[in-house]
């Protein structure tokens, strides 16, 4: 079997605008996802970074199958899950699980902490008798770091940190091979932040698992990825390894990116290269033509409003990168 | 600036323009709940400078957001009350001075901007109202007048096509723009001291970028205090000047930014800067600070971060509160072993 454990393939998702009351028209839709590809190994961290608009959670909810992709495929350990028959998607999907961003909502105040994390035995009888599951549910406890004996306990009773943990231990009960993370730590503390990165960190080499690691905090997806994906309006921008994407990007987007988000030394200030973009993001109900980011870019030229550039590896950039005009500039690191 | 509103200003008790214009005092505030006396503030004293930048560094719950309410006088009360200690604008203590006075210094003198601005706006009335009425109320302008007024503000803060904008209603606005719109207010009535609560928490970090970008540039032009509140250290060492570390209501930490982010003092605050994840130590572990904050209707006795503190030892755990040491000129730790901290690399 080969080294890949989900792959998609041109996935598109879009939102359809509609009109009218009684008779309901389409008059646009909202390109929310539009055409992606991406692959994830075993055992690797693959990060998607972008700001709030590009796509990213659509993107998360059609991999873990809470949204219907318009089209585009979507292979879960080399089966098409679109093609295979409902039995067999469900065990499919046993094997990809979430983890959300709002450890207070995410969880029901009305369920006792067991209950919540024992839950996917529910959906998924078959994993494991109904005498044992209490037993897991504990055993899950403690993989998180969290007091087994605490199962009886109510959400409300539990830090924001904690409840996170609770989310981890929910979505390893059914022993997934993929986790996927959206924004997991973007709603906690800077110290208890440190902690749930430590402990996912600690589970994958414990359990082998692969993440897909969705945040808009450009320093926690360098520390924890091996391979980054940048998203600008539903595309992806410039991909590669961690160190391709951070110490040599290419895609303007993503130099901006990256150069807007603040180092913690004051010793930096004023030394690095800062790019300030101009404007807003452009809505995804009408993205521009050609090169989406060409409205906010301070290279954009007359090609790059009449032929959407390619998301491949160029001359100019060892790395795939959808820029006519891909070149490496280094805005990480003080100037000279 | 028109002028009947400053002779107002003028008949504070004992107003001195020589005298800083913001400083606060050994400042305690509590909120009586149901649950017990939240102890939110507990002694907090910082000045600040005309043209400077102090930041207030702390995670959730640590008094932070609550100075700040304290010093607009906005907290909510009850259950928040000031139970002690004073807030002075240019040697004026505000908690003294009447209502009606302190309605004449809110806004015209010390303004703020908050972390949400879609809900900090009125979603019923149109951005122009909204900045116009300052200057109706404050100033007492023509509608004409204050419009003006208005358009003129929203230019200044790069809000393309002013003139039509002014017109519409906070939801059409981006995140961004929003937040534009309640810096322009904040800055219409040409206030000494402007207090930014997570003004950027909220948004992307491109937009993040231009915001700040946009408060340093029209602080320099004013010469404006700024108290920027916020948890993020990222965003403290690329704008402030002095940072006072916050930690279950007190200040635990103090001094300029390049030597707290150097050799931090203070164990909560060397463990903050360690939780940063750092391009030299990927594929390690994080250095996490264990444990979660305290209640703050329970803080532990003697220093409130000892339960959570690798340095900690018995002293540490008994009354008094250890208080704020001096490690160098204009530089503080309350720790009793800030030397040990500062020392250990």
């Amino acid at each position: 079997m080969s080294d890949i454990v989900l792959e998609a393939r041109d996935l598109v998702k879009h939102f359809p605008l509609t009109q009218g009351i009684l008779f309901k028209r389409q008059i646009g839709a909202v390109r929310a996802v539009d055409g992606i590809n991406l692959q994830l190994r075993r055992g690797e961290t693959l990060g998607i970074v972008g700001e709030s608009g590009c796509g990213k959670s659509t993107l998360a909810r059609m991999l873990v199958g809470l949204e219907t992709p318009t089209s585009g495929d979507l292979f879960v350990q080399g089966r098409n899950m679109a093609k295979v028959s409902g039995a067999e998607r469900r065990r499919g999907r046993r094997n990809i699980q979430l983890v959300m961003q709002d450890p207070y909502t995410s969880l029901n105040p009305r369920m006792t902490v067991g209950d919540i994390t024992g839950e996917p035995f529910e959906v998924h009888p078959e994993v494991l008798a109904k005498p044992k599951r209490r037993a897991r549910v504990q055993e899950l406890l403690d993989l998180v770091g969290l007091n087994p004996d605490h199962i009886n306990r109510y959400p409300h009773q539990f830090s924001g940190g904690q409840r996170q943990r609770i989310g981890i231990a929910r979505a390893l009960a059914l022993n997934p091979e993929i986790i996927l993370c959206d924004e997991p730590v973007s709603a906690l503390d800077v110290s208890i932040q440190a902690q749930v990165i430590n402990l996912l960190e600690k589970l994958q080499k414990e359990l082998g698992l692969s993440y897909i690691f969705i945040a808009h905090d450009l320093s926690v997806v360098r520390h924890i990825a091996d391979r980054v994906a940048v998203m600008y309006l539903g595309r992806v921008v410039e991909t590669g390894t961690e160190d391709q994407i951070y110490e040599n990007p290419t895609h303007p987007y993503t130099q901006a990116l990256l150069s807007a988000v603040p180092v913690p030394d004051p010793k930096l200030r004023g030394l690095r290269d800062q790019i300030v973009l101009t404007g807003d993001v452009p809505s995804p109900a009408n993205p521009p033509s050609g090169c989406r980011f060409r409205t906010r870019c301070w290279k954009a030229q007359e090609i790059c409003a009449q032929q959407e550039p390619e998301l491949t590896v160029r001359q100019s950039s060892a790395h795939p990168s959808a820029c006519h005009f891909a070149e490496v500039r280094d805005v990480v690191h003080a100037q000279q | 600036m028109s002028t009947d509103v400053n002779v107002k200003l003028d008949a504070l008790p004992g107003l001195d323009s020589d005298a800083l214009p913001l400083e606060v005092k050994d400042l305690h505030v509590e909120f009586r709940t149901r649950n017990g006396i939240a102890r939110a503030v507990n002694g907090v004293s910082f000045s600040l400078r005309a043209g400077e930048t102090r930041a207030i560094l702390g995670e959730s719950g640590c008094g932070k957001s609550v100075t700040a309410q304290a010093i607009m006088g906005i907290l909510d009360s009850p259950p928040g009350f000031v139970t002690g200690g004073e807030i002075r604008y240019r040697g004026v203590d505000l908690l003294k001075i009447r209502e009606e006075q302190r309605r004449k210094v809110r806004a015209n003198r010390i303004a703020m901007i908050f972390q949400d601005a879609l809900s900090a706006l009125n979603p019923v009335f149109t951005v122009g109202f909204q900045l116009s009425e300052l200057f109706r109320k404050h100033r007492g302008m023509s509608r004409s007048d204050s419009k003006a007024r208005a358009v003129e503000l929203l230019d200044l803060v790069k809000i393309p096509a002013a003139r039509q904008r002014v017109n519409e209603y906070p939801h059409q606005f981006s995140g961004g723009m929003r937040q534009r719109v309640m810096i322009a207010m904040a800055l219409a009535l040409d206030p000494e001291v402007l207090i930014a609560d997570e003004p950027t928490t909220a948004l992307d970090v491109t937009v993040q970028a231009q915001i700040m970008a946009l408060l340093a540039e029209l602080q320099q032009e004013r010469n404006m205090g700024l108290l920027l509140i916020t948890h993020d250290m990222g965003v403290v060492a690329d704008v402030a000047d002095q940072i006072s570390v916050m930690y279950a209501g007190r200040v635990i930490e103090e001094a300029p930014v390049r030597d707290i982010y150097e050799s931090p003092s203070h164990p909560y605050t060397k463990g903050l800067l360690e939780s940063i994840p750092r391009l030299d130590l990927k594929g390690q572990e994080l250095s996490a600070i264990k444990g979660l904050p305290p209640l703050l209707t329970d803080i532990p006795k003697g220093c409130a971060f000892n339960p959570r503190c690798r340095y900690a030892k018995d002293a540490c755990r008994q009354d008094p509160v250890p208080p704020l040491h001096q490690v160098a000129p204009a530089r503080s730790s309350a720790c009793h072993f800030w030397k040990e901290v500062k020392a250990d690399v």
